[in-house]
Order: C-alpha cells, then structure tokens, then sequence
C-alpha cells in the first residue's frame, strides 16, 4: 500500500456516499450474485437435508455415520474445499454453488436431525395411539414439530452461506467478496466497507425474513397454552415439495 | 487426471517442501499463528463464559455475539484490518481470534449455565461460596462442553488462517491462493489437500484430547453432546419431563 497513488491517499474515507453513487450498478450487480449464490445453495441444501435427515431418524443406525461424516466434511476449510473442487468442476459459478451447498447441508441435517429426535415422546405416543403409521407420523407430526429446528438451522445456514460467499472469490464469483478484493487491491477503503455492510444487511435481511417465516410456520407456538398441534394440519413447509 | 497428477508431482518435489516459502515452514507459521489466536480468544471468552454462565443471565448474550460474528464474512475483516495497514501474522491472528471467540463463549455459558441446579443447590448447602460453587463444581461439571467448544473454536482458527493469504498472510493457505492466482490448479489442489489434511489431523487431535480430559464419569454425556453442534439441542435418548421447556432451569430452580 506504500505504493499507492498519492492522489488516494489524500481522500480514502472509509464511508463514501459518492462511492455508491458512482458505483451503484457494481455494487447492486455483486449483491444480486451474492443473493442468488445463497438463496440457490440453501434450497437445494434443503432439498437434500430433509430426506437425510428423515432417513437418519428413521433408521438410527445411520445416524451416527451421517452425522461423522458431516463432521468430518464440515472440518476442511472452504478455501481448501474450493481447491480441491476446482480441477473437477472448473472455474465456474457452480464451483462455488457445490461448495456452498456442502457446507449449508451439514448445518441442516444436523439440525433437522435434532429436531426430529426432540418432539415429545408423549406426541408421538398419541399420534401411534391414533393409528399413525411410520411415514404419516414422519410427516403430520414429527416434521410439522421439527419446524422451530429447521428453521433455526435455515437460518444458521443462511446468514453462514452470507458470509461464506466471499471466498468464492478465489473462483472469481465472490458476490461482494469480489469487491472487498478489488476495494484491498486498489486500496479503496470506501468499497471495502460498503461491500462489508453490504454483506451484513444482507445477512441481517435474511435472518429476519426466515424468522418470520417460522413464526408463520408455526401458529401454535405463539399461543402461551401447552404446545398441542392439530395433526391433520399438514404443516409440513412449502419448501419440501 | 491432469491436474491430479500435476498436484502429485508438485507434492513430490523436495524443493517445494524446504526453503522460506516450503510446506514445512509454512504448516509451522500456520499453527504458530492459530495458536497465538486461540490464545487470544481463550483469554477473552473462557473467563467472560464463565462468568455469565454462573451468573446464569449470559444466554441470550452468547447467542448473539455468536450470531453477530457468523454474519460478518472473515474475508471482510481481513481486508478490514489490511487496508488500515494491519498486515502480517499478527492482523491474522487478531482476525482469527474474533472467530474463535464465539464457540468459545457460547459453549462455556451453556456448560456452566446447564449444570443441574441440584448439584448447585448441593454445594450451596455446604456452604460454598459463589467462586467456590464455580470453580469446584460448575466448571467440573462442565468441562465436556467447554473442551467441546475449545475444540471447535481451534478448528475453525486452523481453517481461517489460510484465507488470509488472501490479504498477503502467510500460511499454508499461501499455496492455495497463489496456485489460483497463476493458474496453476495442481499446485492450488495440493495446497488445498494439504490444507484439509492439517486442519482433520488437528481435528483427531483435540478430539482425543478432548476425551483426555472429559472426567470418565461424564464420557457418556461428552458423546451426547457432539462436538460441533454445541448445546442447543436435547440430549436425544435422555425423556424429557412432560410439560418442562428444554433447556431452562426456570422451573427446578426455586423449591
């Protein structure tokens, strides 16, 4: 940075209405990727979680080496993760799109799988009593009950993904992680700080817009009387089918 | 494979392994630099855990520090601390520790905080003192989940030291970055196994570790609560009374 032109030197604040004004468009561009990249890899974390997660509960025995397996994917570092996906799937978006859904689907099925196995033993005994077979049980009670967890873990998921999408730019699709390199790069601290609160709406939107899908989603909850759900209500989220 | 066998060939070659820049002393300055952010970030949230974990009041502030920091990209705040003129191992220890700092926290205010009000009204009942209370029967009681959360918090360090090499740091992340940077996948894909292979290595370790020092009376529970996922959810197997919220000592509290 000693190298820098003399003429940033003079005026580099940190917050630049100007910046915005002249960068609007890059600035809207990479978030719309940033939204897209996250948005994308969460509902197809989804769409895999639920059946593994569902899977794992329902037969206990792979439980365990579903969860290790998690574990251990979810140890290796994204950055490594990227090099390593990089020769087989290329320099592309989807590069980053896989990484993404790995990293969302740990966080997903470890939580759905937890909220499977936390509905009350006494529901499930009634729900039997009534005559409920295994997959009706699966999906009229335990998955409606599982609903506060999955969206905990939604929205643990997403506001990760948010931040995650950054280093995509290793990949060169970084969403605003691009212009947090090309503001480093350039020694623009305006952009660098932009794209970071950028990136910390985005992940605050987020988080809120799930949290009032879960409130939605669960109108039980919101009354203060003993949790009780009414089965034949098939609570059992849009976003599964 | 093209870039598999260029990966192998680049693993294989001595040179890239000794010298200022090689993968020995890379792996060292990459541990040596998540060592002093552990360090850091032990030194910070183990006593604030603790504390509002025996204060019993920290919850909800756990939760938030650590939601607050998941949010914020670690890409952003290296080149937060790099283009204010923070470079070099320090910055990235700095950075790192911020990360650290959550899992940290949040598993010791819900270790100590979790403790069985029985055995916290026991020790009251003898006549131990609140510093005593913690230090000899909460901080016990809890250490499968503070060790759980010491675990993740090095892990997660181990695996955001390299992306610093973004910002100029050096670790083992450096091959990574600059195998992408010219191009040259095989040299980015063995940097990326070398990588993965360090941070699974350290991983087993701590596990073991963790194990070591979990008292064998509360190895099964240790088992129970799983590494990552720290607390939040029931112990699966365990019946929960009818009609009790999970994880709120509300109720059993007052006699």
């Amino acid at each position: 940075m000693p190298s820098g032109p003399v003429l940033a030197a003079a005026a580099n604040p940190w917050f630049s209405w100007d910046y915005l004004e002249r960068n609007g468009a890059d600035v809207l561009r990479y978030t719309q990727q940033h939204a897209s990249l996250t948005v994308q890899a969460v509902l197809i974390a989804l769409v895999v979680a639920l059946p593994l997660a569902a899977l794992a509960h329902v037969r206990p025995r792979l439980a365990g080496p579903v969860l290790a397996s998690t574990g251990v994917l979810y140890t290796i570092p994204s950055l490594a993760l990227f090099a390593i996906l990089a020769p087989v799937t290329g320099i592309r978006r989807t590069t980053v799109l896989i990484g993404l859904v790995v990293y969302a689907l740990l966080v997903l099925v470890r939580n759905v799988l937890v909220g499977l196995q936390g509905v009350d033993p006494a529901v499930l005994d009634a729900a039997r009593g009534m005559g409920y077979g295994r997959l009706r049980l699966l999906l009229g009670v335990e998955l409606p009950q599982a609903v506060p967890a999955i969206v905990a873990g939604l929205r643990l998921a997403t506001v990760s993904t948010v931040a995650l999408v950054t280093v995509g730019v290793v990949i060169g699709y970084g969403g605003l992680g691009q212009l947090m390199f090309r503001g480093f790069r350039s020694d623009y601290h305006a952009e660098i700080m932009t794209a970071t609160v950028v990136c910390l709406l985005l992940a605050l939107v987020a988080d809120l817009a799930l949290a009032l899908l879960g409130r939605v989603l669960t109108p039980w909850r919101r009354s203060s009387r003993t949790p009780d759900v009414a089965p034949g209500t098939p609570q059992e989220a849009p976003w599964t089918s | 494979m093209d870039v598999l066998s260029e990966a192998v060939v680049w693993l294989n070659d001595p040179l890239n392994w000794s010298g200022r820049q090689g993968v020995l002393a890379l792996t060292r300055t990459h541990l040596e630099v998540s060592a002093v952010a552990v360090v850091l970030a032990l030194l910070v949230a183990l006593p604030t855990g603790l504390w509002l974990g025996h204060r019993g009041r920290g919850a909800t502030v756990g939760v938030v520090v650590a939601n607050t920091t998941r949010a914020l990209p670690t890409l952003a705040l290296l080149t937060l601390l790099a283009a204010t003129g923070w470079f070099g191992s320090t910055a990235t220890a700095l950075a790192c520790a911020v990360f650290a700092v959550p899992p940290i926290l949040a598993n010791a205010v819900t270790g100590v905080g979790g403790v069985d009000p029985d055995a916290r009204d026991a020790a009251r009942g003898l006549g131990m003192s609140g510093v005593r209370v913690l230090w000899s029967v909460e901080v016990p009681l809890a250490v499968p989940l503070i060790a759980a959360g010491i675990r993740t918090g090095a892990v997660q360090v181990l695996a955001t030291v390299p992306l610093a090499a973004l910002v100029g740091g050096t670790s083992l992340g450096t091959i990574v970055v600059s195998g992408f940077a010219t191009q040259r996948y095989g040299k980015a894909l063995a940097g990326g196994i070398l990588v993965a292979g360090l941070c699974l290595l350290v991983e087993g370790l701590l596990a073991l570790l963790e194990r070591a020092v979990t008292p064998a009376g509360l190895r099964h529970r240790a088992r129970g609560a799983d590494g990552h996922a720290p607390s939040r959810g029931p112990h699966p197997r365990r019946p929960v009374a009818l009609g009790a919220r999970r994880g709120s000592n509300e109720s059993a509290q007052s006699p």
